[in-house]
């Protein structure tokens, strides 16, 4: 039983995960030892080591199988990756101004964030059911952690503990239904399952194996209905973990959701797509309607992560390689608005330095910051999906797979709740708009700036700068799956 | 797989033999002990005067943060147990394997260390 | 009726009663002692499957280890557990349901299983006869699934980082021990002469 690890050279493929891991541990010793350094260094550090895995990880295109078949690396774990680390350095970044006030301000936060991230990478490559709950497992506990870090305050720890009790449960779900997929398969490598599945011999056992798993990865995802942890969360948490939860652990999990559907279940494809076009469908739906009565920013936010997932999720319905090129396409688009919607909350401060956090005190925002209110504004339409905006692109895509696929009703459902929540993104543009000012806001910092320009920047120039590129990534992504 | 079964059977004639007297010592005083109770004699008795408070108090949140670091070291050792009957098979790469391993859980005990964890104040 | 099936009979009895007992149990002391038996007979279980290395571990780490960590968990709490339990009849029939439907989906897949024909053939590891369970762990664990088992000390250190994060405070103003500053004391640290001009104190 020798392991197929011959020499260093051999992992090659595994290079930014060994980075990654050896990083966090050199930063939580440098932490440890440099003598009263402040948090946001460590800070600073952390988003270098992120970025210098994101250069390995684009310059070193090396790809294969490795530890005996436990981790794959193809174009999309790549593409993934790429996404996963993008999103987390960009939320570490538009952290540094206020971690202070979120209670964020220690540096285990940055060593729990990269450890949180290489869980991400690890169930991106994840080939085979262990390695997949390894990394989910190393990714949810440091997010738990993340998410009652800022002890004192009550909203957090609830945040912390309901993360925690329905992670578990989720968790507890995904194992049983890898236990049934191991026993009616005899494998637990994800391109092995395959070989053991045909269409006459799918057996009810495993399908509810890959119900089960597939519930659990939904969990995290929070497609609806296993959606219900997130407005709490997203609310509860400091608002730059909010950023990160929103961004990088719904990448890694939303990969991981293409991979074993599309990679281990393919024969079933009929028995899965019906799961995928039932979240996708409840998820839009629900969400375009419980964001209108939403006051919280926060919790408008969630809503519309989860709304987003059942469009991304649209495009998987299709079970097709245009799909899942699609989905990839939206995940990127989604992650980018994201980051930006986030940046432009955490630059809205009262004078006396409360973070502003209801809509109806963004009253006025366009007469006393014209820029945010401006950002604010673009972001709201490209989340609708109004051409030319990047999210039109987005929607357009995985709209298009159904089509391809005669999933006609899908696609109209989908376009009806774009409409519907249409409706709430609009309402915050009125009340920056047309409602009087109220309150005062404090000075934008640097760096938020700089994010929401550049955000605002490559979703309004979309289709002329990066479409071209981020299309062919993702298509080659997608086509090493199939 | 009865050979392996037929290993445990002291453990099991044990426990058996553990039940029985655990369960006999409980249930001889309900059918032959005089009874009697009044609520003088059932009350809790605390140095005379009446009991200040309930027997279950709090504990200190502390006790709750060793108990967290030991079971990580549990868990450790219980994974280093089959390396110790697979040694000669496992090789220099099993040993750099479990090196490593061991290398990351001594950095957290180093963190708890500098943290301050270890001590109860 | 062999033996060993009248042994699983008994252990998965007093496991599931356990079990029930657990949620059942008035006083949460008891549950977690309930929760200890029945870890005890899922042991049980596991070494009539043959899995003995995983059976002394869940002895040794559950019941050694993680039933302690719940006791502490239940005795740190000052909650009125009876006024938590004022909510469970109203949901108790919405859990019932869904307990009731899980059952029948168990029942269906314990049902229907059977092995794909010449799933044995292709299992990943064959287990040889005559190896020791504890050593056939060995020998997969370190080599084949070094990947897995690096990621467990992942795991394991963001456990203790994270505990710490959220449960570690130190007190203000509290005298610490430090052995080295203590020990390494000068006597030009610790003694000072001062002259005293007679008659005038100091």
């Amino acid at each position: 039983m020798q392991s197929d690890v011959t020499s260093f050279a051999s992992l090659a493929p595994a290079y930014p995960e060994l980075l990654m891991a050896v990083g966090a541990v050199v930063v939580l010793l440098l932490a440890l030892f440099w003598k009263n350094v402040r948090p946001g260094v460590i800070a600073v550090v952390a988003i270098v080591l992120l970025l210098a895995t994101l250069a390995v990880l684009v310059l070193q295109p090396a790809s294969g199988v490795l530890f005996n078949g436990i981790v794959i690396v193809d174009g999309f774990a790549r593409y993934m990756k790429a996404l996963v680390l993008g999103a987390a350095a960009a939320t570490v970044m538009i952290s540094l101004s206020n971690s202070k006030e979120h209670g964020i301000d220690k540096f285990e936060y940055s060593v729990l964030v990269l450890l949180a991230t290489l869980g991400m990478m690890i169930m991106v490559s994840a080939n085979d059911l262990m390695s997949l709950y390894i990394g989910l497992e190393l990714q949810s506990l440091a997010l738990y952690v993340v998410a009652a870090m800022k002890r004192e305050d009550p909203r957090a720890a609830e945040a912390g503990i309901k993360y925690f009790v329905l992670g578990a449960l989720s968790s507890g779900m995904l194992l049983y239904g890898a236990s049934l997929v191991y026993g009616f398969t005899g494998t637990t490598q994800l391109d092995q399952i395959v070989a053991a599945i045909t269409l006459e011999t799918r057996s009810i056992g495993l399908i509810f194996g890959m119900v089960f798993l597939l519930a659990g990865i939904a969990f995290k995802i929070s497609a609806v209905p296993f959606h219900m942890w997130t407005p709490d969360v997203y609310e509860g948490a400091p608002t730059p973990v909010t950023a990160f939860f929103a961004a990088a652990p719904k990448v890694a999990a939303m990969a991981l959701f293409i991979r074993v559907t599309t990679v281990s279940f393919g024969p079933i494809t009929k028995d899965w797509q019906q799961i995928v076009i039932f979240l996708s469908i409840a998820s839009m739906v629900l969400a375009s309607f419980a964001a209108i009565g939403q006051d919280n920013l926060k919790r408008l936010l969630a809503y519309s992560s989860i709304g987003h997932v059942g469009f991304a999720l649209v495009g998987l319905s299709a079970g097709t390689a245009v799909g899942v090129e699609g989905v990839a396409v939206y995940m990127a688009i989604y992650v980018a608005m994201t980051v930006g919607i986030f940046a432009c909350v955490l630059a809205l401060r009262t004078e006396d330095g409360r973070p502003v956090e209801t809509i109806t005190a963004l009253a006025g925002l366009a007469q006393r910051k014209p820029f945010v209110a401006a950002i604010i504004a673009i972001l709201m339409f490209s989340l609708i999906g109004l051409p030319p905006l990047a999210g039109f692109f987005a929607k357009w895509q995985v709209f298009l797979a159904a089509v391809e696929q005669n999933l006609f009703v899908l696609a109209v459902i989908g376009v009806l709740a774009s409409a519907v929540s249409a409706f709430y993104y609009l309402r915050i543009i009125k009340v920056m708009y047309f409602d009087e000012p109220v309150a005062k806001f404090a000075a934008v910092p640097g760096e938020l700036t700089a994010v929401m320009a550049g955000v605002g920047f490559l979703i309004v120039t979309y289709f002329f700068t990066v479409a071209r590129p981020l299309t062919d990534a993702a298509h080659a992504a997608a086509g090493s799956l199939f | 797989m009865n050979e392996l079964l037929s290993n445990y059977l002291p453990i099991l004639i044990f426990v058996g033999l553990a039940a029985v007297i655990g369960l006999a010592l409980m249930i001889a005083p309900f059918v032959i002990a005089y009874k009697k109770p009044d609520p003088e004699k059932v009350s809790a008795f605390e140095a005379g005067f009446d009991a200040f408070d309930d027997a279950r108090m709090k504990f200190d949140v502390r006790f709750y943060l060793v108990s967290i670091l030991f079971i990580v070291f549990d868990l450790e050792v219980a994974l280093l147990f089959p390396w110790a009957v697979a040694f000669r098979e496992v090789g220099w790469f099993g040993f750099w394997s479990v090196m490593i391993f061991l290398g990351v859980l001594t950095i957290g005990f180093i963190y708890e260390w500098k943290k301050g964890a270890l001590e109860w104040d | 009726m062999t033996l060993p099936l009248f042994f699983f009979y008994v252990f998965s009895v007093i496991t599931v009663a356990s079990a029930l007992m657990v949620i059942a149990a008035r006083n949460p002391v008891h549950s977690v002692l309930f929760l200890i038996l029945a870890f005890v007979n899922s042991a049980g279980l596991f070494m009539l499957a043959g899995a003995e290395f995983l059976a002394l571990i869940l002895i040794v780490v559950y019941v050694g280890a993680v039933a302690v960590l719940f006791l502490f968990v239940t005795m740190m709490l000052d909650v009125d557990f009876a006024s938590l339990r004022q909510g469970m009849l109203q949901y108790a029939p919405v859990g019932v349901v869904v307990g009731v439907i899980l059952l029948l989906e168990l029942l269906l897949v314990g049902g229907s299983f059977v092995l794909p024909t010449g799933v044995e053939a292709t299992a990943m590891v064959p287990i040889e006869q005559g190896v020791q369970n504890t050593k056939a762990i060995g020998q997969l664990l370190y080599t084949r699934y070094v990947f897995l088992f690096q990621g467990a000390a992942g795991i394991l250190l963001v456990a203790m980082i994270g505990a710490i994060v959220l449960t570690l405070r130190h007190k203000s103003n509290v005298k610490r021990q430090d052995v080295f500053r203590q020990t390494g004391r000068k006597r030009s640290e610790g003694v000072e002469l001062v002259k005293v001009k007679s008659g005038q104190g100091l």
